[in-house]
């Protein structure tokens, strides 16, 4: 019987390669996210967008019509920091301490910029291509594209990630296009900054961590002295030299706001001062520590939003048993995913972002987890669409299942995030797409190096 | 529930200043001689001090006979609590960066120090570069957040470093270096540790010039556009207008005297020496130019510019004039610089007032916050230590910290919650070995 249901599915989802550009999915559970849940109603899809979605909806005569009984209408997840889309980049990682030691922070790797003549200080711009654009490095032939939308997700906010002002970010829509352009939904919204920059001992200009921040707080300060130059000779230039062009801060200049990593509280602390210094809108990514008393509530007097990344630490397999885990190691195990409940109590904008697990199944999994802590599953929900859509100031086009957003759409039997729970179609700009296969594995060679959580 | 209460008085405790009295101790004033007596603190300073107080009503009473007070201890030279390596080694010039931005209060190095009887330490940028990172010095106010643990008001200060450890970097063939294949660095000999600072405070002196005119020209009214503030040259125009401490980490004579003549010839002071081990050679003019010395008590031979250091330096060097502190510059000599300083009393016959100003006073005075700490007298802060014995002994143990006139350290509340937190550790390894199994088949697709 299930061989046969999954028979049938294929044969659909051949025969609909070529979605009509009207949908209609009607008699089925629509979770708005931005209203009420819609106990039975319609979507109507035109033309990549959706032209309406409620109780009493005229189904157009054009329109394909899905039957939608048992079936449930999300909007299409967002996953909120990615590198999806970008050929060979590794998963957004929130390395934020450089050296720590004492196992609580991931030691920082070599990075792409190690054939950049040694830098002798901030002037040589280290470790920066923050004029790089996600939108720009694009390619629509990566294969987690494919990937991650089997799990749910049509939308990324994808980041170039290599460096300490590694570049803008972009948000994507994950349709399997044929030219880059067509998928960009939003450009540019945000620089990703990494403390993960060093190359150790010997290395050029910054080996550590406060190497790091002065080197970010120098940009800023240089940007403000760059700015009263420019003006001046913009005004008259008569008379007065020239200023020379710096790509690195008009990368930084262009950036509606900054990304900055923390794990530990001592980390979230740390970014904050640093944000509030930059008076920068900024997001923190990370979080691996956010659940323990106090970091909450210094993001919600900051006002900075959150994204939590979903690898959540885990026990140590086939470990040494003299080796015992330290107790802070044991209660992030324990306690990691009660982040998200943590900040909703406190009332802080949070969102998630999958940090290389991509994976559907393993996305599932995760996300259930922070379920299992406490969170609400439509928390869990809001998270991965309209709050992140918040985060980045896109929520007027994407984020929920609304008449005008686009039309990124997921259809579940079942309640989304439950273990046995499957997505029957994927939307993204109203084309509909074949979830991938669940259990067969992460697709992309790319996604192969770690992420930052681990 | 439980854990709630605990947490809720945790952070009710340092707010609440208690009014305590410390009796019947054999108090080391370190400034008024050793008295047996009593202490009251009210407000996190020292209230009264003396054979009889008047005890003020519902003060906190801590009995402390047969046992000293001493002040806490103050470590002119500690690397702990810094997250993200000590050093920014690829320049030899990093004064851009800030010992501040990377502070880490939850290094439990910071409660070890703290159950040794340390209460303040400055904390240094590593000695990699011939000029480091901004440093601060920090009281070790275990369970606060980083700003909470900087000594407010007290000036910060800069890392200088001469010597083998700076022109090691310029070597690819030795120390650090060796092995890997390093990009060589300038500089590779003292010559060139000399010309580095000389050339960085000629940059300074430049970026100061262009500063002030900047200034000056605005007091006019004229229009002009402030030059480019760049970190590195303004902490060391800092150093140059008197408002940032250096402390220099050296070894030899010859490379002490030559960092006193560079700073001559800039117009600024070097505020303390760290290490000096060959100080007893030139303490006269350390003495002249004004700066401390930071020294170990009898380390030697630990390599080359070491070969001829003696365990009397501190005592020669206090003789001469010099004022003299010992510091740990490692997180495990810091949890017993009171036995360090009892080597004082061997080596050179300090007195007991004098080998237990080395850990207490004399940092005070060098990092210039001998006005609030460093001694018990009425008015400075309630930075005390209780130990069980004789505090100069490497038997004593500290019973009990106060900094501010909280108490951060206790032995005996340590030792008796040992048993609970490690059972509560063993119930959560088990709650995580039993969930295993059901993790594991999550095997994902890495691989």
């Amino acid at each position: 019987m299930k061989k046969l249901a999954i028979v049938l599915l294929s044969i659909c989802a051949c025969l609909l390669a070529e979605t009509p550009s009207t949908v209609a999915i009607r008699n089925a559970k629509i979770v708005t996210v931005s209203g009420p849940v819609i106990a039975k109603g319609t979507v109507v899809v035109r033309n990549g967008l959706i032209e309406a979605a409620g109780e009493n909806v005229t189904i157009p005569a054009d329109a394909w019509v899905v039957e939608g009984e048992g079936l449930t209408v999300y909007p299409g997840l967002i996953d909120a920091l990615s590198t999806v889309g970008i050929p060979g980049a590794a998963p957004a990682a929130a390395v934020a301490g450089g050296r720590g030691g004492r196992g609580q922070t991931a030691t920082p790797t070599p990075t792409a910029v190690a054939a950049a003549p040694r830098a002798m200080g901030p002037e040589d711009r280290p470790q920066t291509t923050s004029w790089e654009v996600a939108a720009d490095l694009i390619s629509p032939a990566d294969r987690r594209i494919e990937t991650v939308r089997g799990g749910g997700i049509t939308t990324a906010v994808t980041f170039p990630t290599r460096g300490i002002f590694a570049g803008q970010g972009s948000v994507i829509d994950l349709i399997s296009g044929e030219k880059a352009g067509e998928m960009i939904v939003a450009s540019p919204v945000g620089q990703y900054i990494s403390f993960a920059g060093g190359r150790g001992f010997g290395g050029g200009f910054p080996t550590s961590l406060m190497g790091v921040i002065s080197y970010v707080r120098q940009i800023y300060l240089d940007i403000d002295h760059y700015k009263l130059v420019k003006d001046a000779y913009a005004k008259d230039p008569r008379g007065m030299q020239r200023p020379e062009y710096d790509r690195a801060l008009e990368g930084v200049m262009a950036s509606p706001r900054i990304l900055l990593p923390a794990n530990r509280l001592v980390e979230i602390d740390r970014a904050l001062h640093l944000a509030a210094e930059l008076k920068q809108p900024t997001i923190i990514y990370g979080g691996r520590e956010a659940y323990r008393e106090g970091a909450a509530d210094l993001l919600k007097k900051a006002n900075v939003p959150m994204l939590i990344s979903l690898r959540w630490a885990e026990f140590p397999r086939d470990a040494d048993p003299d080796n015992e885990p330290s107790m802070r190691t044991l209660e992030n195990i324990d306690q990691g995913p009660a982040a998200a409940v943590a900040l909703k109590k406190a009332g802080v904008k949070f969102a998630f972002y999958s940090d290389g697990v991509d994976n559907p199944r393993d996305l599932q999994r995760a996300v259930k987890k922070a379920i299992d802590a406490g969170l609400s599953r439509e928390d869990a929900i809001r998270a991965m669409t309209l709050t992140p859509a918040e985060i980045y100031g896109i929520d007027n086009r994407v984020g929920s299942v609304e008449k005008g957003k686009i039309a990124n759409l997921i259809v579940t039997k079942g309640d989304l995030f439950d273990d046995r729970t499957q997505i029957e179609m994927v939307f993204v700009d109203g084309k509909q797409y074949k979830p991938a296969t669940p259990a067969g594995g992460g697709r992309g060679p790319s996604t192969d190096e770690p992420g930052g959580n681990q | 529930m439980r854990k709630l209460i605990i947490a809720g008085l945790l952070a009710l405790a340092p707010l609440c200043a208690e009014t305590i009295v410390i009796r019947n101790a054999t108090i080391m004033t370190v400034t008024k001689g050793t008295i047996k007596g009593s202490i009251v603190v009210k407000d996190g300073k020292i209230a009264e001090v003396g054979e009889k107080v008047m005890e003020p009503q519902g003060a906190t009473v801590i009995d402390a006979s047969n046992q000293y007070v001493i002040p806490g201890i103050i470590d002119c030279h500690s690397h702990i609590a810094v997250d993200g390596g000590v050093n920014e080694g690829s320049v030899s010039v990093s004064s851009m960066v800030n010992i501040k931005d990377v502070i880490n209060p939850e290094d439990i190095a910071i409660y070890r120090a703290l159950a040794g009887g340390v209460t303040t330490a400055n904390i240094l940028h590593g000695s990699a570069n011939s000029i480091g990172g901004q440093t601060l010095v920090l009281k070790m106010r275990w369970g606060k957040d980083a700003d909470d643990m900087i000594f407010q008001g007290a000036k910060p200060g800069i890392k200088f470093a001469l010597g083998e450890n700076p022109k090691r970097a310029g070597n690819p063939a030795g120390g650090r270096g060796a092995g890997t294949p390093v990009q060589a660095r300038y500089p590779a000999t003292r010559m060139g540790v000399e010309d580095t600072i000389r050339e960085a405070f000629t940059e300074a002196k430049a970026y100061k010039a262009e500063w002030d005119d900047y200034k000056a020209k605005a007091a006019r009214g004229e229009r002009a556009i402030p030059p480019r503030k760049d970190l590195k040259l303004e902490a060391l125009k800092e150093v140059l207008e008197g408002d940032r401490y250096v402390h220099a980490h050296c070894y030899r004579a010859d490379e002490i005297l030559m960092l006193l003549r560079v700073a001559d010839d800039y117009g600024f002071k070097i505020r303390t020496l760290q290490h000096v081990l060959e100080g007893y050679k030139v303490a006269k003019e350390i003495a002249a130019h004004g700066a401390g010395a930071s020294t170990f008590s009898d380390w030697f031979n630990y390599k080359m510019e070491a070969v001829d250091a003696i365990p009397y330096n501190a005592a020669i060097m206090t003789k001469k004039g010099v004022t003299v502190s010992l510091n740990s510059d490692d997180a495990e000599l810091m949890r017993h610089l009171n036995s360090e300083a009892g080597k004082a009393m061997k080596y050179g016959g300090m007195s007991e007032t004098e080998a237990l100003a080395m850990v207490t006073l004399n940092p005070a005075k060098q990092l210039g916050i001998d006005n609030r700490v460093g001694s018990i007298e009425v008015g400075k802060d309630a930075d005390l230590v209780i130990y069980d014995k004789f505090p100069l002994n490497d038997f004593a143990k500290v019973q009990k910290v106060l900094i501010d006139g909280h108490k951060y350290f206790d032995r005996d509340e340590e030792v008796s919650s040992r048993p609970g937190k490690e059972a509560e550790k063993q119930k959560l390894i088990e709650k995580e070995k039993q969930a295993q199994p059901r993790t594991q088949g999550g095997r994902g697709g890495r691989g």
